[in-house]
């Protein structure tokens, strides 16, 4: 039996080695962490319009990557009624750096409905045509979930999407980021119906309505519900900005 | 639960000999953790939707059954036994935490796959029961031996389960898609003459269909090695 002095030594000494080599592995990594994560939100925006890059995503090196977010995407904010919001402004609501890819859509989500503020990437294809990239957020079964979605140039047709969860579970929720054929079938289909927005919905047991309509997943059935809504909802914040195109 | 002390040895020597065999082996068959201790259910049923998870898991767990095995070993004999417990929760946060940090900065996108299963890891009975039973009383050579054995029983059961559960409720393995009503598929059950009635099985995707396979897996296991039968 210790003594409690000899306890207490021996539990003291036990964490400090613990949290002093934790603490200081985690501020070493940090830049590192950061530039890893930047690289892969852009990675993730790009996934949305796979199907119009030089070369698959998985394909691409970190730096080319970096080299057609930079030349060939103009990043703009612009809020709920539409208007284009200025870097200077982006950055006093709390997103440092004030770039559409330095928003932080966790913290934008929190905030009252009209505050918010939505980014929007313009990719700009060799033709001269544009694609809408769109920025949406939900809920899952588990945690949040987000996604990218494409637009081709009529604002209506998806040209592909990309989503991405925090915590949903990997073989049935998880299926909405790592099912490549799943999401391939968003392609094509579209938001607009007779000129009143519509978005896609996610049906269970089988797609009924061949352009309004994608296929369920067995077995993860409110993260599917969790990404109709959050399609329905996050592409309406976008209605103003898009109108504000087309006229 | 049978834990018998491995003999001390005079010389020090790293020897492996029959019974170091027996220390990786034994948790393969009569002593595994999940079909015969019934521990590290919870993470069993959540993993085994799909093979390939199954198999990072089970990598993933002998990492830190052997190393954590290993410091509790060397540790041992100036642990008080007071506070025991939390010594080793300690030790298993620090270690799966270190595996975080060090994935996220040199491999982004496995860290991404991974990072749902890093809970499960430290919350893993296998991991704490093995520290409890086993490092407490055995030196760090024999300790290590014992968390790779445990982890690899673990993960066989794993991928056995996963196997089942992938390929009759998706009709894939390893994401390779193998029967379904698809073109995409090996066996496309729309034009198939002969498989032409098969259909995957939802409900083995579903965390219920884990619990049964792993019921009938107990149950094979003991009418195939009898000596299993009521001794836990």
């Amino acid at each position: 039996m210790h003594s409690t002095n000899q306890v207490l030594i021996f539990v003291f000494i036990l964490t400090s080695v613990v949290s002093i080599s934790l603490a200081s592995m985690y501020s070493g990594l940090k830049p590192i962490h950061e530039k890893n994560e930047a690289l892969y939100s852009k990675k993730a925006t790009l996934s949305a319009i796979q199907s119009h890059l030089d070369a698959p995503l998985s394909e691409l090196g970190d730096e080319k990557v970096i080299e057609v977010f930079n030349t060939n995407i103009k990043q703009i904010v612009v809020n709920m009624k539409g208007q284009i919001v200025d870097a200077a402004a982006v950055e006093a609501s709390g997103h440092k750096g004030g770039r559409a890819e330095d928003i932080d859509m966790a913290k934008e989500v929190k905030k009252p409905i009209e505050d918010q503020i939505l980014p929007v990437y313009i990719y700009n294809k060799s033709d001269g045509s544009k694609l809408y990239i769109l920025t949406v957020r939900g809920k899952g079964l588990w945690d949040e979930i987000w996604g990218c979605i494409a637009l081709e140039s009529d604002l209506s047709t998806i040209s592909g999407v990309a989503f991405d969860h925090k915590a949903e579970t990997p073989g049935l929720g998880a299926e909405i980021k790592d099912n490549k054929s799943w999401v391939r079938q968003f392609i094509g289909k579209k938001i607009y119906k007779d000129g009143e927005f519509k978005s896609v919905k996610v049906r269970k047991g089988g797609a009924k309505d061949a352009v309004y309509e994608v296929d369920g997943i067995s077995g993860a059935t409110i993260t599917a519900d969790g990404v109709s809504e959050m399609l329905q909802r996050g592409l309406a914040y976008y209605q103003p900005y898009l109108k504000t195109i087309k006229s | 639960m049978a834990e018998v002390k491995v003999a001390e040895k005079k010389s020090s020597t790293i020897a492996f000999g029959k019974k170091e065999r027996k220390l990786l082996t034994d948790p393969l068959d009569s002593n595994n953790p999940i079909t015969v201790q019934v521990l590290g259910i919870c993470s069993a049923l959540a993993v085994t939707t799909g093979m390939k998870n199954a198999l990072v898991m089970a990598v993933a767990v002998i990492f830190v059954t052997m190393l954590s095995n290993g410091i509790i070993s060397v540790l041992r004999n100036s642990i008080p036994k007071q506070v025991r417990m939390i010594v080793q929760l300690v030790v298993i946060a620090a270690l799966v935490t270190l595996v975080e940090l060090t994935l996220k900065a040199v491999a982004f996108d496995s860290y991404k796959q991974l990072s749902v299963f890093i809970g499960l890891i430290i919350t893993n009975c296998i991991v704490m029961g093995r520290l409890e039973a086993f490092a407490m009383n055995n030196k760090p050579y024999e300790s290590i031996l014992d968390g790779i054995g445990n982890g690899a029983g673990y993960g066989i059961i794993l991928l056995i389960v996963a196997f089942f559960r992938e390929f009759f409720g998706k009709g894939a393995i390893f994401d390779y898609k193998i029967i379904g009503p698809s073109a995409e598929y090996l066996i496309d059950t729309n034009t198939s003459v002969i498989f032409g009635w098969y259909a995957s099985n939802n409900l083995m995707v579903l965390f219920p269909s884990a619990m049964f396979v792993i019921g009938v897996l107990i149950w094979v296991h003991r009418a195939w090695n009898p000596k299993l039968v009521d001794i836990s």
